[in-house]
């Protein structure tokens, strides 16, 4: 699914506006801790954490993931803005905790 | 083919250019995704090693056609412990590399995991060199 659709659906934040819109997104993969994410998650995922360092976009691009989720209504910090904008990598927020929005996302996926 | 780049210790702002950068050079060369996959997890995490626990470090890269040598070579404290250092979970990285999902004990091992040799050599308050080779042709070869 694009991630425009989610977007819409969930009722997300783009921090990151129009970059990285059309990126098709396959699942999720909730986690804070950098490691796992990077021995664990599949191109392609949804990563939902509550990282907001430029860290988390150097993982997100080189594990090609769909896209980032920053829960509890987190804001990126501005040098990992800076990065998400030029990888194309859309960023987005939400309001809600890590449980409830991958519960969203999962049942909005169809997994 | 031979790569090289410099690591500066401490500098998390710039943690994974390195790797980011052959990523790029990886994908030129038409190497497969799933191999792409394992070379940069494990490079990655040796990359983010030195960020977090030396002073500077060099990783100089040797790309053969069956394989890719991946040599990270540091100035820091060493590793007392190599043995306890590949267990899961077992970590020496400060409060502050925790908080940022670093530091959880788990990048050796996937080094480990995701390499088909991997050689530690580390001498304390001199520091530590890991060799990391990953063969081109996964289909040839058999992991457990």
């Amino acid at each position: 699914m694009q991630i425009s659709e989610i977007i819409q659906a969930l009722g997300l934040k783009a921090f990151t506006e129009s970059a990285g819109l059309s990126r098709n997104a396959t699942g999720g993969y909730t986690c804070d801790l950098l490691s796992d994410v990077m021995g664990h998650s599949q191109s392609g995922q949804i990563w939902i954490t509550l990282q907001t360092h430029k860290n988390v976009m150097a993982v997100a691009s080189l594990r090609d993931l769909a896209g980032v989720i920053l829960v509890n209504g987190l804001m990126p910090n501005a040098d990992m803005l800076a990065q998400a904008i030029e990888e194309g990598i859309p960023v987005l927020g939400t309001d809600e905790n890590a449980f409830d929005i991958s519960g969203k996302l999962f049942i909005l996926l169809g997994k | 083919m031979l790569f090289e780049y410099s690591i500066k210790g401490g500098d998390f702002s710039t943690a994974g250019q390195a790797s980011s950068r052959f990523k790029k050079v990886l994908q030129q060369l038409n190497v497969p995704p799933q191999t792409i996959k394992r070379i940069v997890i494990a490079l990655y995490e040796a990359e983010v090693n030195i960020v977090a626990h030396a002073f500077e470090g060099t990783i100089n890269i040797e790309v053969q056609p069956g394989y890719v040598v991946m040599t990270l070579t540091d100035k820091g404290p060493g590793i007392p412990d190599i043995e306890k250092a590949m267990e899961v979970g077992y970590s020496t990285a400060s409060p502050k590399v925790r908080e940022m999902g670093f530091g959880a004990g788990m990048g050796l091992s996937n080094i480990k995991n995701n390499a088909d040799i991997l050689e530690i050599q580390s001498k304390i308050n001199q520091g530590t060199t890991l060799k990391i080779t990953v063969n081109l042709n996964q289909e040839n070869v058999i992991k457990e």
